[in-house]
């Protein structure tokens, strides 16, 4: 009997993470309803569930996927991966006031590049404070801090030790867990409540993952702007990451 | 047909990251340059050009709309596998890197959004985007809730059509 519920649910993987993500949205809600009086959102709830579930995952089966890497919830995988997510993060392009996402496009320039450089000068800081001292291992390092993505291309690139290119991924993944569970924390205190702020943050916090999860967790009418800056965040950081930046170090490492 | 907002937000979701692909191979990049904000560009124009000529259905509103409902649902799927494992443990270069960057960017969005300062939005568009926020929410905007009782609206007007697709 347990094997043949657990045939089903390999068999039917999408169908199966259909209805997980719904059971947690309705434990969600019902949470944010009962024990916070809705002032704690039921999405912020659901995508820290997640969280904990991914953890639980990783804890189980030793792998990198989260809950993802049990057979039984593989459709999970399909579900929260990146050909689906990047579909709905498109298809909520619809709901984007055309006119307002244009008056904000330079700003958004204004904030990819720092969202760029900043994270950056923060992580090599780190790396050098922590004693590496090649410039390959800091830039890596840097990297990084931009997302969990540039910081592996980078090291690739620049042919980075793989104990280094781990630790640049841990960075970026650290940093969009933190940027989805932190931003409904300060969205009041930084001003994160239109579009135009909305599409500043998507540019500095970069992280695609971080920035779908952090605005769905706080007002989800502000999630195509962000998206819309943050998309080409990777991008960037892949561009500059292993040319511009790694010479820059390497001009002051030496 | 709602099958053609399915194919019109596929096609977009396609080209744009294939002129993505396109852009990383020229700048020399091994990665993807934007494609999804190129496809989301792509989107908007679409939608401005279907309104213009007056021939933006309900099907393809619902086909694409629909997907913007499921976005939180995966966005919760996305988290759930993430490798939160890899993140906890870290240690001390992970931790500090990871929060000083975080801190000091949620700072430049408080600096940078006040920069210019507080526009009022006219009220259309501040309608428009409160209905987004429904959507994407994965809601009914409270404009289409038909009241209890009340004749149904013709069903163009419905977020969710009684039968089957437009």
């Amino acid at each position: 009997m347990p094997q043949m519920i657990q045939h089903v649910l390999v068999e039917q993987g999408l169908v199966a993470a259909f209805a997980v993500v719904g059971a947690v949205m309705w434990l969600s809600l019902a949470l944010s309803r009962r024990l916070t009086a809705g002032r704690v959102h039921g999405s912020a709830i659901a995508i820290v569930v997640g969280l904990g579930l991914a953890y639980v995952g990783g804890l189980v089966t030793g792998g990198q996927k989260g809950l993802a890497d049990l057979p039984v919830f593989a459709g999970i995988g399909l579900l929260g991966g990146a050909m689906l997510r990047d579909f709905a993060i498109v298809a909520t392009a619809f709901e984007v006031d055309a006119i307002e996402a244009r008056r904000a496009g330079l700003l958004g320039v204004v904030a990819l590049a720092l969202g760029t450089v900043l994270p950056f000068l923060v992580g090599a800081g780190v790396a050098l404070a922590f004693g590496y001292t090649d410039a390959v291992s800091v830039t890596t390092i840097g990297a990084g801090a931009i997302t969990y993505i540039v910081g592996p291309v980078t090291g690739a690139a620049l042919g980075a030790s793989s104990a280094v290119m781990a630790l640049a991924i841990a960075t970026g993944v650290f940093k969009a867990v933190l940027v989805m569970v932190g931003t409904p924390l300060v969205a009041r205190f930084i001003g994160l409540d239109n579009p135009r702020s909305a599409m500043a943050y998507g540019g500095l916090m970069g992280t695609v993952s971080g920035v779908a999860g952090g605005l769905a967790a706080t007002d989800p009418k502000l999630v195509p702007y962000g998206a819309l800056t943050a998309t080409f965040h990777t991008g960037i950081g892949c561009l500059v990451g292993p040319s511009v930046l790694y010479l820059g170090v390497r001009a002051l490492v030496g | 047909m709602t099958v053609f907002g399915v194919a019109l937000l596929a096609v977009c979701t396609l080209v744009g990251v294939f002129i993505g692909d396109l852009l990383g191979v020229a700048l020399g990049v091994k990665a993807n340059v934007g494609g999804v904000g190129i496809a989301m560009m792509m989107l908007i124009a679409a939608r401005v050009w279907l309104v213009r000529r007056g021939v933006l259905s309900h099907g393809i509103k619902l086909g694409i709309e629909f997907w913007a409902t499921m976005y939180i649902p995966i966005v919760v799927a996305m988290a759930a596998q993430q490798n939160v494992v890899a993140a906890v443990r870290g240690g001390p270069v992970v931790l500090i890197a990871g929060l000083g960057a975080v801190s000091l960017c949620f700072a430049c969005v408080a600096l940078i959004g006040r920069l210019g300062g507080r526009r009022e939005l006219p009220a259309d568009e501040v309608a428009g985007i409160e209905r987004g926020g429904y959507v994407i929410a994965g809601d009914t905007p409270p404009d289409l809730v038909v009241p209890a009782g009340s004749p149904a609206p013709a069903v163009a007007d419905r977020a969710v059509p009684s039968v089957g697709g437009a």
